[in-house]
């Protein structure tokens, strides 16, 4: 509890080993250089810059917040601030597949709780969970702005709409077997 | 789904049905980009904010303010960067509008923020998506980039001196982010909290600079503004609400969608029994929330023979509020209990734990709810869930609080047997909400 964050001194010792703070490859360092190009300030960037530590790392870990405190020359509690705002952003390891239901309004007057219940009974676990071997997670979300092919669910980046039991069996076998394709595009 | 408009020529939707609609060939060859050429041929930032006023456009965000108004808040004199952020951070339960429209006609936005940004002097601008749409903003990067291919952004666009830049940004899963000045500290890279207004974004916005922020929807509109003349847009609909509409139509409809209707459409009871294809299941209509959650919830009694009339007047007349246009219909086989209590488990989610009537109160109230719906409800109940919103409304930063506190006292105004049944008889088994 020592240990004081100031802009001079961004990093407590223990991360500034080497291997505490994540490293990329020249291509994500591009991508990354490609987003801070678009702000007067750096610290805008934070929030596409995680996601992309998200997407190479699994999520945002330790090492992958000194290294996005590193690269916007900002403090890791400022870091971990915005990080634990943002629902999107995972500080924790998620299953690789996340099935995210949509729960709000619309959805549930359409028969989300029918899908919830089949999604939950066929992997044997409850919304917040993963499954033991980390493949699947499931969570209930707020609106996603579906509601019109409600009910509907998010995994990953992409959206599955006017579900069925049928339908959900059908992407879980898909998940199961690494064949799931995009959703809506 | 219907992605169309009723009661008038298609204006936001005449090129989503186009095959390829997203490419800048078929916008260009359907009338895109004129407009730009117009106000760069010689029209001066005045004269484009002039018509933006003569065309009664208000915002289609939610809150309704009258667009070409909030643009004149801007500063003339001011020698910092100016920056118009358009609000593509749809998150409004009942409310997917925008996303058709970026994901259909994305080019249709870049026109729309392109004249914004003549209009006010600002030369590097944002779209900021939420971050769910990810694949909104690929398409929109997609768009940005063919139009800067094609000179109509980076440096004197279109062979003039306007150098204007639009960059897509992400949020994360916030619905506080669609709130404005919210949405501005995000983009800073802060948590989403809202801020003290005064100084309005007009004013003091993004990096403290003059700042206009504009839903999807509102900046679509300026390139048809422009085309035809504030007074000809303004005519589509009526005095005070200018130009068409956008709806987002879900629940218990036959055929639920994105419909575009003139301001001033005559009537909601027409536009949900023929429009929308009545309510399926043979079921009775039950009650409307008109645009989006945060507006007052209007029972059937208060729609059907009443002669609704579909602007922001009408509908305040009506005893709600035009919203974002999110249309929840809802059947007989809804409890406004339950569908109330969904609603505000949505508040207590997204509330930005910033002020703390808003904080506390919406917590407060899902636990009400829950005491109530496991069968521990006592007489006084109601009174205690309007004491609760009456210190909530009103007293945050932003509307957020009012948003979670609108819903309750109509829903307790309107459908008061729903709570009488769950509160004298504890539980009545009804575990979920009834599915379709």
């Amino acid at each position: 509890m020592s240990q004081q964050f100031t802009p001079n001194n961004p990093l407590p010792q223990e991360v500034h080993v080497p291997d505490r703070v994540a490293k990329f490859s020249p291509e994500v360092e591009a991508e990354i250089d490609r987003h801070l190009a678009k702000y007067p300030v750096k610290r805008s960037a934070i929030l596409p810059l995680m996601f992309i530590v998200q997407r190479e790392r699994g999520y945002l870990d330790p090492p992958g917040v000194a290294y996005l405190a590193d690269r916007l020359g900002v403090r890791i509690t400022d870091i971990w601030e915005v990080a634990t705002f943002y629902s999107m952003i995972n500080t924790e390891p998620v299953g690789k597949y996340h099935l995210q239901i949509c729960k709000t309004l619309s959805c549930k007057i359409m028969g989300e709780p029918k899908i919830t219940e089949h999604v939950c009974t066929r992997l044997g676990i409850k919304p917040g969970e993963t499954t033991p071997d980390g493949r699947f997670s499931v969570s209930l979300v707020e609106c996603l702005g579906s509601c019109g092919t409600a009910p509907m669910m998010q995994i990953g980046f992409d959206y599955y709409e006017s579900l069925t039991t049928e339908k959900v069996d059908e992407i879980i076998e898909k998940c199961e077997s690494d064949t799931l394709s995009n959703g809506v595009r | 789904m219907f992605i169309g408009a009723i009661g008038c020529e298609p204006l936001q939707l005449r090129r989503v049905g186009l095959e390829r609609s997203r490419t800048l060939d078929v916008y260009r060859r359907n009338g895109g980009y004129e407009s730009l050429q117009k106000v760069l041929d010689g029209m001066s930032p005045d004269d484009v904010i002039g018509e933006v006023k003569k065309s009664a456009l208000r915002g289609r965000g939610g809150a309704g303010f009258p667009t070409g108004m909030k643009w004149s808040f801007v500063p003339k004199d001011s020698p910092k960067p100016k920056y118009v952020v358009c609000n593509a951070d749809e998150s409004e339960p009942g409310t997917f509008k925008d996303r058709y429209l970026m994901e259909r006609d994305p080019h249709m936005l870049i026109e729309g923020m392109l004249i914004a940004a003549y209009a006010l002097g600002a030369r590097v601008n944002y779209i900021y998506t939420r971050g769910e749409y990810r694949y909104l903003i690929e398409i929109m990067d997609a768009a940005l980039d063919e139009a800067r291919a094609a000179g109509l952004l980076g440096e004197k666009i279109l062979g003039t001196d306007f150098n204007c830049e639009i960059y897509t940004h992400t949020g994360a899963g916030a619905y506080i982010c669609g709130e404005e000045t919210a949405l501005l500290n995000s983009l800073e890279g802060l948590r989403g909290h809202p801020r003290m207004k005064p100084p309005f974004p007009a004013v003091a916005g993004l990096y403290g600079c003059p700042t206009v922020v504009n839903n999807v929807e509102t900046l679509t509109a300026v390139p048809d503004i422009i085309k035809m003349g504030g007074e000809a847009y303004q005519k589509l609909g009526t005095e005070k609400s200018g130009g068409t509409k956008l709806w987002s139509v879900s629940g218990h409809v036959n055929r639920p969608g994105v419909y575009e209707l003139p301001m001033g459409y005559d009537d909601m009871e027409k536009f949900i029994m023929e429009d929308c294809g009545g309510i399926p299941n043979g079921r009775q209509l039950k009650a409307v929330i008109p645009g989006g959650s945060s507006v007052y919830i209007m029972p059937a009694s208060d729609i059907i023979g009443k002669d609704v009339r579909m602007d922001y007047e009408g509908l305040v007349a009506a005893g709600s509020s035009v919203g974002s246009g999110g249309f929840i219909v809802m059947d007989d086989t809804v409890d406004v209990f339950e569908s109330t209590k969904n609603l505000t488990e949505f508040y207590k989610h997204e509330s930005c734990g910033w002020c703390t009537p808003c904080r506390e109160g919406t917590d407060w109230l899902v636990k009400i709810f829950k005491r109530i719906e496991s069968g521990g409800g006592r007489p006084d109940d109601a009174q205690l869930l309007l004491d609760l919103v009456d210190n909530i409304e009103g007293k945050s930063f932003c509307p957020l609080g009012d948003a979670a506190s609108w819903p309750i006292q109509s829903a307790i105004k309107k459908f008061p047997e729903d709570f009488r049944r769950r509160v004298a008889n504890g539980t009545n088994g009804d575990a979920g909400l009834p599915t379709a």
